[in-house]
């Protein structure tokens, strides 16, 4: 099995690839399972909580402040780091961040690392670039391993595994673990993969992470995770590599108070996770004595830019808006053919690529808005995926079929004379399409042409034979 | 700041330049100190239970992450050291530099932790230690690298660990702990909820991968 690549440039279209998806009962099966049990244990979790909705409303805040004064938080947080020992890189984008991440494990001496599950390294394709420079990179976290050793790509932001079941799994480390005795109960993967990892910990010198927060006043990082692989790639190694998008910074510490109780039991439905660690710096004697942070924009800029959709970049990565999305409960992740995938993906992958791509994804959402329900810094997504197709229409140019549709549809709307004759016109049109049901209702399961799109994916009622103004001026019309 | 010691300097500029285009300009400090005290804040700030309540919460929390807990008087902690110690058939036990002596009872061989190497950590049968702050509300145990917790290697390699965790450090919420911490805020920090675990196999949580599997908690009187 070829490796899957994840890159919104060359990924195919969101409904091409999630037809695809569709016929994939196994994926499906797994995807149902693994969001329903999340979301069963984010309600029960979320639901003791008498203060959710403050929680929400100062996380909300807090996020939209940091944004408002980035500038100013970053350069804190730089200057706090690097008093503590830590040493600061800017990068403009993931070809920078790429080339910094990977001359830094050449000067640490090592050509391999151990790397802590992280969304930003998969953004930047960051293994692929470390294995062009002849550096081997373990992946620790169980889910990121199975993706590794499967030649996989993640699928959801926080479990990324969650579309591969434990017999499947089982096969994967079999096959690239050499044991052909492995059980497939959960436990035994999960024993497994501690032998198969321990050795690594102990011997590689130079660890990579992502970041959860970075924190202003202090200059610290903050990592949540829950199988303590963080802990040994933060702890054990000689050299320290965390790699952290602009938008991960917090202003103060105090503000952990509010995001340690919303990212836990929003993404995996836990009151708190197992572990958190945070560091500052370098700390004699305790943990990596080189310590590097690369703050990377990437386009983050440019969705700051835009006042209708940066409230984007106030995400904590927590994923239940994927997991509440009826689009992603079918697809799974893969179809948007980003790492981002789910609703958070459809607003934040078009806008990292500059809308030159995936502008698909703004579209595969019914609008339904259970993600802005769920998300724990309400984030109103819906209405950034209607900014969104607005701007992908605007830069589709006004001659394209949608534009004109709109158009035409517009005037017709503005004359009930025209209103009128398109009525009758799409009565007499419509005949050919429409099949009775057993109840004699009709029905039009295709439409030609661009109108398909709509019925892709589900039945149109057949017109009424009289209208609402029909039926009301055939009575008098006089309103009794 | 000036740019002394940053490795890029363009790429810091050009970033720093995007966000000042992006937001209509540069954010001031006192402003921006300012804005961020008006901020909302009407969550949970202080407890509501009684203190009884809180430390009954933090053990049915704890039990919960499959900890085996125990709450004795300050006497008697050795004994209850001992006694867990023993029905977990663990002999060889590594303690940071700094544990009150008197939790440390005799019948066990104690390695005193002085920059152990991760290969003989991983050769001990556990590790003891103190704690700084106990989160009741979500059953999470904080260790900082004072003396008594030590650095975080040490409570990380080990299979096992029994933690020792004192009333008057409980509290009940979130941000009773955060404040409780501000003081120390650079120290390295950990928090664990129970024993390490994974749900990344069909959502199925598994005690234990890489962290120590095996957690005990005394609560000191």
């Amino acid at each position: 099995m070829s490796d899957l690549v994840l890159d919104p440039k060359t990924a195919p279209a969101f409904p091409i690839a999630a037809r695809a998806a569709m016929k994939d009962a196994q994926l499906r099966k797994n995807v149902r399972h693994a969001t329903e049990v999340i979301q069963a244990k984010r309600a029960l979790v979320v639901g003791e909580m008498p203060d959710w909705q403050e929680l929400r409303e100062a996380g909300r805040q807090i996020r939209q402040h940091t944004m408002m004064h980035l500038d100013f938080y970053l350069e804190e947080f730089e200057r706090n780091c690097m008093r503590a020992g830590g040493v600061v890189h800017w990068a403009r984008d993931a070809a920078e961040a790429r080339q910094i991440v990977t001359a830094l494990v050449k000067a640490s001496g090592s050509d391999e690392v151990i790397k802590i599950k992280s969304m930003t390294t998969e953004e930047v394709q960051l293994n692929k670039a470390l294995e062009e420079a002849g550096i081997r990179a373990y992946e620790t976290d169980l889910a990121e391993l199975i993706i590794q050793l499967g030649h996989d790509r993640p699928s959801h932001i926080v479990v990324p595994a969650l579309h591969k079941n434990r017999h499947e799994i089982r096969e994967i480390f079999r096959r690239e673990m050499n044991l052909p005795e492995i059980g497939d109960r959960p436990e035994d993967l999960a024993d497994a993969a501690r032998m198969f990892l321990r050795e690594k910990f102990l011997r590689v010198k130079t660890g990579v992470s992502g970041a959860n927060f970075l924190i202003a006043d202090t200059g610290g990082v903050c990592i949540v995770e829950s199988e303590g692989n963080g802990r040994m790639c933060l702890t054990l190694p000689e050299t320290l590599i965390t790699i952290a998008g602009i938008d991960k910074v917090l202003p103060r510490y105090q503000d952990l108070e509010v995001m340690l109780q919303l990212l836990p039991r929003s993404a995996t439905g836990e009151r708190m996770n197992p572990y958190n660690s945070i560091w500052t710096g370098v700390s004699e004697g305790d943990g990596p004595q080189t310590f590097h942070v690369v703050l990377m924009d990437n386009a983050r800029t440019e969705v700051l830019a835009d006042e209708e959709a940066r409230q984007t970049l106030n995400c904590i990565r927590c994923a239940a808006c994927q997991n509440a999305c009826p689009v992603y409960r079918q697809t799974g992740g893969h179809a948007y053919g980003s790492v981002y995938a789910g609703p958070i993906g459809a607003i934040l992958t078009p806008q990292l690529q500059q809308m030159h791509h995936a502008q698909s994804l703004p579209y595969a959402s019914s609008l339904c808005g259970a993600c802005y329900e769920v998300c724990p810094v309400k984030i109103n997504i819906p209405e950034v995926l209607i900014h969104l197709r607005n701007k992908v229409v605007k830069q589709n140019g006004a001659l394209n079929v949608e534009a004109v549709a709109m158009k035409a549809m517009g005037m017709i709307f503005r004359s009930e004379r025209r209103f009128r004759a398109a009525q009758r016109l799409g009565r007499m049109a419509e005949t050919p399409l429409v099949r009775k049901d057993e109840q004699g209702e009709g029905w039009i399961g295709w439409l030609p042409g661009m109108l398909g799109g709509w019925t892709q994916a589900r039945d149109l009622r057949e017109m009424p034979k009289e209208t609402f103004r029909e039926w009301w001026e055939k009575r008098g019309g006089d309103g009794n | 700041m000036g740019t002394e010691g940053v490795v890029n300097a363009s790429a810091r500029a050009e970033v720093l330049r995007r966000i000042r285009a992006a937001k209509g300009g540069a954010s001031g400090s006192v402003a921006t100190r300012r804005q961020w005290e008006t901020m909302a804040r009407g969550y949970r700030r202080s407890a509501s239970r009684e203190r009884r309540a809180v430390i009954e919460l933090l053990e049915d929390r704890l039990r919960d992450y499959d900890a085996n807990v125990a709450r004795v008087t300050p006497d008697d902690v050795g004994a209850q050291v001992a006694l867990m110690l023993e029905a977990r058939g663990k002999r060889r036990i590594v303690i940071p530099t700094g544990l009150a002596a008197e939790w440390v009872p005799r019948g066990f061989e104690f390695v005193l932790d002085e920059g152990m190497s991760a290969a003989e950590l991983n050769e001990v049968d556990g590790v003891m230690t103190g704690s700084t702050v106990a989160i009741a509300e979500t059953g999470t145990v904080v260790l900082q690298n004072v003396a008594g917790q030590g650095r975080r290697a040490t409570t990380l390699v080990p299979d096992y660990h029994l933690c020792v965790v004192r009333v008057e450090d409980v509290v009940e919420t979130v941000a009773e702990g955060m404040e409780r911490l501000a003081a120390t805020a650079e120290l390295t920090t950990t928090f664990f909820s129970g024993p390490s675990a994974t749900a990344d196999i069909e959502m199925t949580r598994i005690k234990g991968v890489h962290g120590p599997r095996f957690l005990d908690v005394i609560v000191v009187e």
